[in-house]
């Protein structure tokens, strides 16, 4: 008996310190000298701010994007081929539609769990799109686009055109009534392009419209050739991240030479990874109780019907309201017509809007003379005039959101259709020109108000003997007195204090 | 790390004591929090349990997301709560080194491309242009399949429809619609007789047929004869986007399409009234045949549905 618990404790000690791990880590050193790189990576510092998880959001709604979608691809059937319905779903029974509606109809209904992925898909795509814009709107008003990080602005914002875009493709895939609808759009904007329009509608859709190409070939942009992109530029994005460190605000020990936070490993691995399983459990939750795209109670799209009320996903109605309060100015002579009408409000406006955020970086660095590199982060109050230039362009785009729904606030408001229309094409253009003085002149206020974001304390008013009154402020709250410790790097190792009973003393980890 | 990283960081060479503050929880409470989060690891495993058994039973799918969702969300919490309340909190802090190199380095690396790749170019400049115009000519013939593969030329087929002179309307089950099938004030969706079903004739032919008074009606000057006893036919997708121009207001005798509430009077020649709609829907010329069917005249006399630049 002894022997074997003598040979155990000899092979225990044979494997050192860090025992089965650190056998791991030896082998795979060996050949793949990981393990230098492999500590500066757990030692990475993550700052500790609320508004760094909003990236986070983006990034697991995709995850949730991508693994919800992988079930629904085992079961959707991207063909336009005509079907008769015999299903679970009785009301549509008879009904002639295509596979891919029929399938989208029975993958809902007839597979386990399938109602809950779709919809999960769904509004992980939702989720997905809004997280990128709040994303991109705290890098924007802290400042964390400017020199180095521009070329991960730009990245970011590739990727919410992509999002959107394949949020579009994979909107119109169950080929409904009202995603129907949203394709017949789609082929009168790429229509609508001066010269070049008809020849690239007639390739995007094979042929005129509807044709059978169109359910298929979005198939294989949405599920595989936008996705890889994506995954390309998402792991760009991180590797960028990785590789020029995290912005920071300033406070206490931060400098624009040093990064203060939590380490990845535990703490930074801990908290994304139960941010992982909120992110995909709050969107489980919608799934479960928020019914979101209800195909079958659309019906199977036919090109001569429509419904009434249509509004496409949310991240798309800036250009449905653009196209809705756009005057009809069309331009027509010399035999020739430019649809100034569909062009200007879906192809020129969009066009526009990300391309000036695509310079935005550069326009900044040449007005404001100012090529230095930056990684602390600036208050959106310290910059007046860049938080009301965001602002304004934020509250632009609402209102365009907002216009997409002029028939039904025109319904709701009980007013006129003409009225809600004349408002909303006044309102576009007010509302940003409003917004910026009141933002400047809050952010003025706040850069005057000092103590800012701590409660008030009482002025405590006394009496002196010779009847005089002085106000003296109480001090501050315990809790909003800033309690951080002045940050340390990340120990090497830790040292057993001598309360406790150790062992194997100190453990040193050899260099 | 190098000998030159260890000079910046010394500090990090160094242990720090168990005991240290860095490494103590932020929560002043260590014990009930983790209580708080075993409760929450507890509810969060046996939700995620349940889901399972929803799943093997078939429950409804609103179970199944509850459980899912409530399990992840509930381990979730309970996991960031341990990150932030009970884990060494800090804060710790890494140098940030810089990523720009040397003025050697650059020009380094410019010399090899400037000097090393570009010299090679210059002192070949038939090879480079030979070999820039194969890419080159690569680069276009590789966009053949845009022009050959993906779909036909559009051509003229943007400007006609299948409506020819004596077709029948027909309505969505294929019946032809005679004379005395509508009553005053209603509306039936037409295509030309065999396409009712075809994609085409769904999407490019579809026709709004109205019947607004009993008398021939005209809609525009030179339209004498195109509305027999009360009928008017107008395309039906919108010159807009195209969409169908599917809701009848008989009171105002507007067309009004869905998606962006462009709206037509029918009996102005279908005129836009209101909305971004620049052009008026094609009106289909009618005529009543010997046997009472109504019939087009002839097709549309201007392309349907939205713009497109080789609309003349």
């Amino acid at each position: 008996m002894t022997d074997v618990i003598d040979t155990k404790r000899a092979k225990k000690q044979a494997l050192g310190p860090y025992g089965k791990v650190g056998h791991a880590i030896n082998e795979l050193d060996e050949r793949l000298g990981v393990a230098k790189g492999g500590r500066t990576f757990m030692d990475k510092i993550f700052p500790d701010h609320w508004s760094f998880m909003l990236g986070e959001i983006a990034l697991y709604s995709f995850v949730v994007l991508v693994v919800t979608g992988v079930f629904l691809t085992l079961y959707y059937i991207p063909s336009t081929d005509l079907v008769t319905y015999h299903g679970s779903y009785l009301p549509l029974d008879g009904q002639r539609m295509t596979e891919a509606y029929a399938s989208s109809v029975n993958l809902s209904f007839a597979v386990r769990g399938g109602l809950l992925m779709r919809q999960m898909h769904h509004w992980a795509c939702d989720i997905f799109v809004g997280s990128i814009v709040v994303h991109m709107a705290r890098i924007f008003f802290t400042g964390a686009f400017r020199k180095p990080r521009e070329l991960n602005w730009t990245i970011g914002l590739t990727l919410l055109i992509l999002a959107i875009a394949n949020g579009f493709l994979g909107y119109s895939l169950p080929d409904d009534l009202v995603s129907g609808t949203g394709i017949r759009i789609a082929y009168s904007i790429i229509l609508s392009i001066p010269l070049a329009g008809s020849y690239l509608a007639f390739w995007v859709f094979g042929g005129n419209y509807p044709g059978t190409a169109v359910i298929p070939r979005f198939f294989i942009l949405h599920v595989l050739i936008i996705p890889l992109i994506i995954i390309g530029l998402v792991g760009a994005h991180l590797f960028l991240l990785v590789r020029q460190k995290h912005t920071q605000f300033p406070g206490k020990g931060r400098t624009e030479k040093n990064v203060v936070g939590t380490p990845m490993f535990p703490v930074f691995i801990a908290k994304t990874t139960g941010f992982l399983f909120v992110t995909t459990g709050v969107i489980a939750l919608l799934g479960a109780f928020a019914q979101i795209n209800p195909i079958w109670q659309f019906g199977p799209y036919t090109a001569s019907r429509i419904s009434y009320a249509v509004q496409p996903d949310w991240y798309m109605g800036f250009l449905d309201g653009a196209l809705r309060i756009w005057p009809s100015w069309s331009f027509h002579s010399w035999g020739y017509t430019i649809p100034l009408e569909v062009f200007v409000p879906s192809v020129l406006l969009p066009g526009l809007i990300f391309n000036i955020a695509y310079v935005w970086p550069a326009i900044e660095r040449k007005f404001s003379k100012d090529n230095q590199l930056h990684n602390l982060l600036f208050r959106p109050s310290d910059r007046p005039k860049h938080t009301a230039a965001g602002v304004a362009s934020l509250v632009f785009v609402a209102m365009l959101f907002i216009a997409s729904s002029t028939d039904v606030l025109a319904n709701f408001f009980r007013l006129p259709l003409n009225e809600v229309l004349w408002a909303m094409r006044i309102l576009v253009i007010i509302s940003p020109l409003i917004a910026y003085p009141i933002t400047w002149k809050i952010c003025k206020e706040i850069q005057a108000v000092q103590g800012g974001g701590k409660r008030k304390t009482a002025n405590i008013v006394s009496r002196t003997t010779e009847g005089e009154y002085v106000a003296v402020p109480a001090p501050a709250y315990a809790d909003d007195v800033h309690q951080e410790l002045e940050p340390t790097p990340v120990p090497r190792y830790i040292v057993e204090s001598d309360e406790h009973e150790t062992t194997t003393g100190v453990r040193v980890a050899e260099r | 790390m190098s000998e030159h990283d260890e000079i910046r960081t010394p500090v990090s060479l160094q242990g720090i004591s168990s005991d240290d503050p860095h490494l103590q929880p932020l929560s002043k409470n260590p014990q009930l929090v983790e209580r708080v989060i075993a409760a929450n690891f507890l509810l969060g495993l046996l939700l995620v349990a349940a889901f399972g058994a929803c799943y093997w039973v078939n429950a409804k799918p609103w179970t199944l997301g509850a459980t899912l969702g409530g399990g992840l969300f509930f381990l979730g919490v309970g996991l960031v709560a341990w990150g932030k309340y009970l884990m060494p909190r800090g804060p710790f802090v890494e140098e940030r080194h810089e990523l720009a190199t040397s003025t050697e380095d650059r020009n380094a690396l410019a010399a090899a491309i400037v000097e090393r790749g570009g010299g090679v170019v210059k002192r070949r400049k038939l090879l480079g242009g030979l070999l820039g115009g194969g890419v080159g000519i690569f680069t276009i013939v590789a966009m053949f399949p845009l022009l050959r593969s993906l779909g036909p030329l559009p051509k003229r087929t943007l400007d006609t429809t299948d409506w020819k002179k004596g077709t029948y309307l027909v309505d969505i089950t294929g019946r032809r619609v005679s004379v005395g099938d509508l009553a005053i004030g209603s509306i039936v969706t037409v295509y030309p007789e065999g396409l009712q079903n075809s994609d085409r004739g769904q999407a490019v032919d579809q026709t709004v047929l109205i019947r607004i008074s009993d008398e021939d009606f005209t809609t525009q000057k030179g339209r004498e004869t195109w509305g027999p006893a009360g009928y008017l036919a107008y395309s039906k997708l919108c010159t807009h986007l195209g969409c169908p121009v599917g809701l009848y207001e008989q009171e105002l005798q507007l067309l009004v399409c869905p998606c962006h509430q462009s709206m037509f009077n029918v009996t102005n020649g279908a005129l836009p009234q209101f909305g971004p709609a620049p052009r008026p829907l094609p009106q289909l010329p009618l005529y009543v045949d010997a046997s009472g069917y109504i019939r087009s005249q002839s097709g549309y006399k201007v392309p349907v549905g939205p713009g497109f630049w080789e609309r003349s």
